[in-house]
């Protein structure tokens, strides 16, 4: 079989199927059960460290963070 | 530690001597124009480099403490003003060009060979695009990153170096273009010597941008990085497939494409479609999804719609270059699905519109009270206008029409002025208060003068393109009853002249409100009152 053959029916099968299941995966992950939640703390995200990094290890501050927000 | 720094440094050196030293044989052995005006830069940077480098060489290194408290912010306001400036210098081009096609006098007789439409066009398309547009891109990356991994740049002055060679890389591919060295792809046309420089810089761009994700303090790697690494990691890809050239002399600036006739073609479309849906999509997505939210001071509207938006966009975009082939030696197969996979397109990009629409939801007063949000929201705007343009007009009847004319220009600059353009705006007018501790933009009935300006000037030139485009398209396709051509190329050249005319003068709005912008920005370094003190030194936080 030509090289070419080849990867056109790779790439017209298995690479196709892969790339839908994959996509169809994320889906339904973005959507899984408790993602509403996670999601939401995510989105906060550029509300949190405007001015300087977080502070190296040790005194982490989620709770604080989201109060300074409101 | 000192030790390991004189090291360095001496490697440093080597270096740059041997780069001016090349330069030095290059500038002499040059085959061409471009190559010698090339070489002769490479070496005044390098040189003038090795000389500093030298003159510090024995000095102790200043101590840096605490700085992993602090955002690396200066390289970030170094982006700013250059994105200022590179975009001044494209649309000034771009509006010069414009006339020079509505009065071809413009090509001056003594500037023949160096300033005539074929030489300015590429440094218009490239100083806006990879200039302005890149600056853009990389100064607001830097910015997000960090503030969304709440971690201070990866990999120390590394991020100067990419600042600094992108700058260079940028005067080396105009005077490429001003010198007659060029390969003749669109939005590609900078020789094998520059794009392997590119290659080197845009290596170390992702090595800050991955180094700062993973470094990050943020358990979720927010969706603007996602936008932000997919349009890095893709347009190294494009990149070193589309340039797989082998020069003809090391010497000279030509080289020869690895890749035969129709492969090459589609490459090049591969390539040129990619850099818009990556380059001028995925990238300004991610600013979208940052700075929409910050300046409306609301999180946005779905998360989970990112998600999908951020996957369904990477996994169709990259099918969609074939449409640009319609009618060519591509088989039809391979145009039809690239026509196909446009059209499915156009779904992604009107979630990712709604998304960054509907964020204002509940604080849709703010377009009333906050230019800076009107300006984000239109480019938002335009957005979903220039994406669901593009599927219609690749697909095959329409196309037929549409292409080689003047309506694909206007379609580039809606979304390229409208999208890219006002999006950039606005992230200005966000970050520069924010970098140089002001409280506020010197003037809000300015930044509203500049959004008028700017909507205006875009809309008197997607206007007249439509009609220029429709019309030309329509000209060359009329034949009369015994099957003659009616119109020869030249009237249609004729026909277009008013609109030619019109499209200049939207240009000059355009120019003249980014003028408003920098001057505006500028004084609000100087004049605008700063912020109180204790936002300037690093707090710990709370």
């Amino acid at each position: 079989m030509e090289f070419y053959t080849l990867l056109r029916q790779f790439a017209d099968s298995w690479m196709l199927l892969f790339l839908f299941t994959f996509f169809i995966g994320v889906v339904v992950w973005a959507f899984r059960p408790g993602s509403t939640k996670v999601y939401k703390d995510t989105a906060d995200i550029p509300f949190r460290h405007d001015d300087a990094p977080a502070p190296a290890a040790g005194a982490d501050e989620p709770a604080e963070t989201k109060e300074a927000r409101a | 530690m000192a030790k390991g720094r004189k090291m360095s440094n001496y490697i440093k050196l080597i270096a740059l001597g041997l780069v001016t030293l090349f330069a030095m044989i290059g500038s002499n052995y040059a085959r061409d124009l471009a190559y010698q005006v090339h070489a002769i830069i490479v070496m005044i940077v390098a040189g003038g480099l090795f000389l500093y480098t030298l003159r510090h060489t024995n000095e102790p290194k200043p101590a840096v403490v605490g700085l992993e408290n602090e955002y690396f912010d200066s390289v970030v306001r170094a982006g700013t003003i250059a994105t200022a400036f590179w975009g001044v210098v494209g649309f000034l081009a771009g509006t010069f060009i414009a006339f020079q096609l509505a009065f071809p006098a413009l090509n001056f007789e003594w500037a023949q060979g160096f300033a005539n439409f074929g030489r300015l066009r590429p440094l218009h398309t490239s100083a806006v695009i990879f200039a302005f547009g890149g600056n853009a891109l990389i100064a607001t990356s830097f910015y997000v990153v960090q503030r969304t991994s709440a971690a201070r740049l990866w990999g120390g002055n590394l991020a100067w170096f990419v600042f600094w060679g992108y700058q260079l890389f940028i005067v080396l591919a105009a005077t490429g273009y001003l010198f007659g060295s060029t390969q003749s792809k669109e939005y590609a046309e900078p020789e094998w010597h520059v794009d392997l420089w590119l290659t080197v810089v845009w290596v170390a761009y992702l090595a800050v941008f991955l180094g700062t994700v993973i470094k990050r303090k943020e358990p979720h790697i927010y969706v603007a990085n996602w936008f932000y690494l997919a349009f890095i990691v893709t347009v190294a890809m494009l990149h070193l497939v589309n340039n797989m050239t082998i020069p003809v002399s090391i010497w000279g600036s030509k080289s020869v494409i690895v890749w035969p006739g129709v492969q090459d073609a589609m490459i090049q479309w591969w390539y040129g479609h990619n850099a818009v849906g990556f380059f001028l999509t995925a990238g300004f997505l991610g600013m979208m999804y940052y700075f929409i939210p910050k300046q409306a001071e609301r999180p946005v509207f779905s998360y989970k719609l990112s998600i999908i938006h951020f996957w369904a966009l990477i996994f169709l975009y990259i099918w969609a270059g074939p449409h640009h082939l319609h009618y060519t030696a591509l088989p039809d197969w391979a145009s039809t699905l690239g026509m196909v996979m446009s059209i499915i397109l156009w779904m992604p990009s009107w979630g990712g519109m709604i998304n960054g629409l509907m964020t204002l939801s509940g604080a849709w007063d703010k377009l009333r009270t906050d230019p800076v949000i009107r300006m984000m929201v239109i480019s938002v705007g335009f957005y979903g206008m220039s994406t669901f343009e593009g599927p219609m007009m690749s697909i095959r009847a329409v196309n037929s029409l549409s292409h080689y004319t003047d309506w694909t220009i206007g379609h580039v600059h809606s979304g390229a002025l409208g999208w890219n353009g006002m999006i950039t705006f606005g992230a200005l007018y966000y970050l520069v208060p924010v970098l140089w501790k002001r409280e506020r933009l010197y003037s809000l009935s300015l930044v509203s003068w500049h959004f008028w300006l700017a909507t205006i000037g875009i809309v008197l030139y997607a206007a007249s393109m439509w009609v220029t485009g429709i019309m030309e398209g329509l000209m060359w396709r009329e034949v009369d009853a015994n099957g003659f051509l009616v119109n020869s190329f030249a009237d249609t050249v004729a026909a277009k002249f008013p609109m030619y005319v019109v499209r200049g003068l939207g240009g000059v709005m355009f120019l003249a409100g980014a003028l408003v912008m920098c001057y505006n920005l500028w004084m609000t370094v100087r004049k605008a009152p700063a912020k109180e003190a204790s936002l300037t030194v690093p707090v710990p936080a709370e």
